[in-house]
């Protein structure tokens, strides 16, 4: 961490449908937070807490009610492909594309030089371990696999901030555990700024150099707990006593706001993955 | 190991289906020889073939033929442009995908060639109004399957697409259209099985050419066994139409 602020938060504010309609809900709340730059931040709270919506308002796929969102000093009135990538939850990849192709298509979006395409396609997919599968499509891949080509696909954008929207949160918890293993080695080696949605405690932890812990619906943000540890992480961490301790605070921080959220909506935080 | 079992099954089935045909022939020539069915009724296959022999060698055909495919052609070429750009037009606002689709669904339902009288009448006896009849029928299903490959693309690829900075007429060429390309390429082929079904039944009902035409004259002049022969030979024409359609369809499909 710089210490330069890469995402400034400012008094964000969502709600989805008109006032007037019953459909109306206020997603998220008068919610501030500087992100710096190389950080990794962790989004952590009961289901429909708004964490996915502040990702996708600081992405620029949604526009705020009220307040604003600036990266690198600049306001976020819309995507922002220079700056911003994404990884979504799931399928997010061209099925009739390889994942090659994807990669690729990316770069295209983005408007990167034919020249340059090939060569940084070959690099992102060194680096999540998929060059001998360059050429398959993604319906021939596992769950895992998915995800790592669509990590690759936002690598080879090379923005300065990546924004992961429960990645991992269709997979099972081995693959999980070694994705984000990797996911830490890959980061350590570069400046990114990472916000990363997540429902998982341990892949908090694992991940972050901060979480931040969201309150029930209207969600906003309860507190913010660092997570002191340099990347990259090894698996050693889990094991050890600082890991459980902060795993155990942030439980404690949400265990109350989970029961609320099944009071409110009789469905157990994690069991619906509304946006 | 599972690709030589599937191609035995898939012998085995071809198989049945030909000692099928085999045995329907069979039947058919022992009723006309042995049990004594009227030849006026069903003619000797013998004689059938004969005269396929005869329709084949003097390219008698080629003028109905001709009527017929040019009608076919022009008909498809017409539902298969604006059933492409009108199911483009409906499906990018989801108003007009709630009005105009069970509309075209409903009217899609209904046997659109009881209008022949009203066609002739308005387009005449001649080819315009075969293919007026054939555009009108075949629109629908391209239409419909327009509607449905635009309208319904999964949003989180849009929404990535989006995210990576792609523009409108990116959108258009990477994610919408092979999104949309494979069930618009199932509503043509769709859309031409029923523009040929149509184009030769209204033949057969009030026409002056083609091969529907050529069927009912012989009919009407008792001449059976040629009469089956066309019937055989439209039914070939038809069988390879649409396996050239289903193998376009089947490219068309591999290539997005």
């Amino acid at each position: 961490m710089t210490g330069e602020t890469a995402i400034r938060i400012k008094n964000v504010s969502h709600h989805f449908g008109e006032e007037s309609d019953a459909r109306h809900v206020l997603a998220l709340r008068d919610t501030s937070l500087d992100i710096a730059r190389g950080e990794l931040l962790c989004l952590i709270g009961p289901s429909g807490c708004g964490k996915s919506t502040l990702l996708n308002v600081i992405g620029g796929l949604l526009a705020p009610t009220t307040g604003t969102v600036e990266v690198f000093g600049k306001k976020v009135a819309g995507p922002m492909p220079r700056d911003i990538a994404f990884v979504f939850q799931e399928n997010a990849l061209f099925p009739w594309n390889t994942v090659f192709e994807n990669v690729n298509l990316g770069m295209v979006f983005q408007g990167v030089p034919r020249a340059e395409r090939e060569a940084r396609a070959r690099r992102s997919l060194e680096a999540v371990g998929l060059k001998d599968f360059a050429q398959h499509y993604p319906g021939q891949l596992s769950g895992g696999m998915r995800q790592r080509a669509a990590l690759a696909r936002a690598l080879s954008l090379e923005t300065g901030i990546l924004l992961m929207d429960e990645p991992f949160g269709a997979l099972d918890e081995q693959t999980r555990m070694i994705l984000g293993e990797d996911l830490s080695v890959l980061l350590s080696r570069t400046d990114k700024t990472i916000v990363f949605v997540t429902h998982s405690l341990g892949e908090a932890t694992f991940l972050a150099d901060r979480v931040a812990v969201f309150s029930a619906r209207p969600g906003t943000i309860k507190q913010i707990i660092p997570v002191d540890e340099p990347h990259p992480r090894n698996p050693d961490f889990v094991t050890s006593e600082k890991f459980t301790a902060i795993r155990n605070q942030l439980y404690g921080l949400l265990h109350d706001e989970i029961r609320k959220t099944m009071a409110e909506t009789g469905v157990p935080a994690g069991a619906e993955h509304a946006p | 190991m599972r690709e030589s079992r599937e191609r035995n099954s898939r012998l085995a089935s071809r198989s049945v289906q030909a000692v099928f045909l085999i045995v329907l022939v069979v039947l058919w020539y022992l009723a006309t020889t042995r049990w004594g069915v009227s030849s006026i009724l069903l003619p000797n296959p013998v004689l059938v073939v004969q005269q396929l022999w005869d329709i084949l060698k003097s390219g008698e055909f080629l003028g109905d033929l001709r009527v017929t495919l040019t009608e076919l052609g022009i008909a498809f070429a017409i539902s298969a442009t604006t059933g492409v750009t009108i199911g483009y037009l409906i499906s990018r606002s989801h108003y007009r995908i709630r009005v105009f689709e069970p509309l075209f669904a409903g009217i899609y339902s209904v046997p659109i060639i009881l209008f022949l009288p009203l066609y002739v009448l308005f387009f005449g006896l001649g080819p315009a109004s075969k293919i007026a009849l054939g555009a009108t029928i075949s629109f629908f299903p391209i239409t419909l399957n327009t509607i449905a490959g635009f309208g319904y693309v999964d949003r989180i690829l849009v929404v990535a697409a989006r995210s990576m900075g792609a523009s409108d007429v990116q959108l258009f060429r990477y994610v919408l259209l092979p999104a949309a390309l494979p069930i618009i390429l199932t509503g043509m082929r769709m859309g031409f099985t029923v523009a040929l079904l149509s184009i030769i039944g209204s033949e057969t009902i009030a026409s002056l050419a083609g091969l529907g035409h050529r069927i009912v004259h012989l009919a009407e002049g008792m001449e059976m066994p040629r009469m089956f022969a066309y019937i055989a030979f439209v039914v070939v024409i038809a069988l390879i139409l649409n396996t050239i359609v289903s193998a376009l369809e089947a490219r068309g499909k591999r290539h997005v």
